[in-house]
């Protein structure tokens, strides 16, 4: 019972928190947005526990909450966030938004009504550290070696791109 | 009521829903960007409880390869909007508007 009690407190907060990123009431701060950002992807991690991911959620908090944020605060502070204050979110485009937006949830849910999603009433799969590293060198060896060139090309991207003098 | 499945895929969902709503919504380059990881995140969130509830581990390798695709994805956006801001002097996409006729 108290997994399932915890499945709603994280899953409202998440939500909760995703909503304060996108639509802050109080600020319009990109840095407020951030912020509230790190706390989605935190209690997203109370939600990979819960699934028994326990690895994905110490990866989901070291990188995501670690590492991109801290890139993303950097880059906002290197930027002038006094202009995003000033101005409004278009009328049109909370419209257009919540149109579209109520249209894909719309078809989301009709969608998992109308599957049947075949799923274990009581899994078992435990997403520890060794079984994921054994598939991980065994099965998806090539793509975790073609990853770690991805993240080299990346590398090389971002330095060419942040030289003073774009070419 | 037992929490299975479908509850997760529900705030998945939702969670998708709201980056969705973000990038439509929002100005702004960075919180565009924001936007943009929450719908990954939402992926991912899918990816593991399918994972979860069918028994395969593939799912979650599948998410530990999207977070790190993520983060180079992160690093590559960022350094554009930096160089786009020192030509531009602006993050808004109402600004950016050099390839319209």
């Amino acid at each position: 019972m108290l997994p399932d009690m915890m499945f709603y407190v994280f899953a409202t907060l998440t939500l909760v928190f995703g909503l304060l990123v996108i639509a802050n009431p109080f600020s319009r701060n990109p840095v407020t947005s951030a912020m509230f950002l790190v706390l989605t992807i935190i209690s997203m991690a109370g939600l990979f526990v819960l699934l028994h991911a326990f690895f994905l959620a110490a990866v989901q908090i070291i990188v995501y909450a670690g590492a991109v944020m801290v890139l993303f605060l950097f880059v906002i502070m290197m930027l002038d966030i006094k202009a995003e204050q000033r101005r409004k979110i278009k009328k049109v485009a909370i419209l257009a938004g919540l149109l579209s937006v109520g249209t894909i949830v719309c078809i989301f849910l009709k969608s998992l009504h109308a599957t049947d999603l075949n799923a274990h009433a009581a899994p078992v799969t435990e997403g520890d550290t060794a079984l994921l590293g054994k598939l991980l060198f065994s099965q998806y060896v090539l793509p975790f070696e073609v990853v770690s060139v991805l993240l080299l090309v990346a590398m090389v991207g971002v330095i060419l791109l942040s030289k003073k003098d774009l070419k | 009521m037992h929490v299975g499945l479908e509850h997760y895929l529900t705030v998945s969902f939702l969670l998708f829903a709201l980056g969705l709503l973000g990038v439509i919504m929002r100005r702004n380059l960075l919180v565009i960007y924001m936007s943009l990881e929450l719908m990954l995140n939402a992926a991912n969130l899918a990816l593991v409880s399918f994972s979860r509830f069918n028994d395969n581990l593939n799912g979650q390798v599948l998410v530990f390869f999207i977070i790190t695709v993520a983060a180079a994805e992160v690093s590559v956006g960022l350094a554009l909007i930096v160089a786009l801001y020192r030509r531009r002097q602006s993050a808004h996409v109402e600004d950016l508007t050099t390839m319209k006729l």
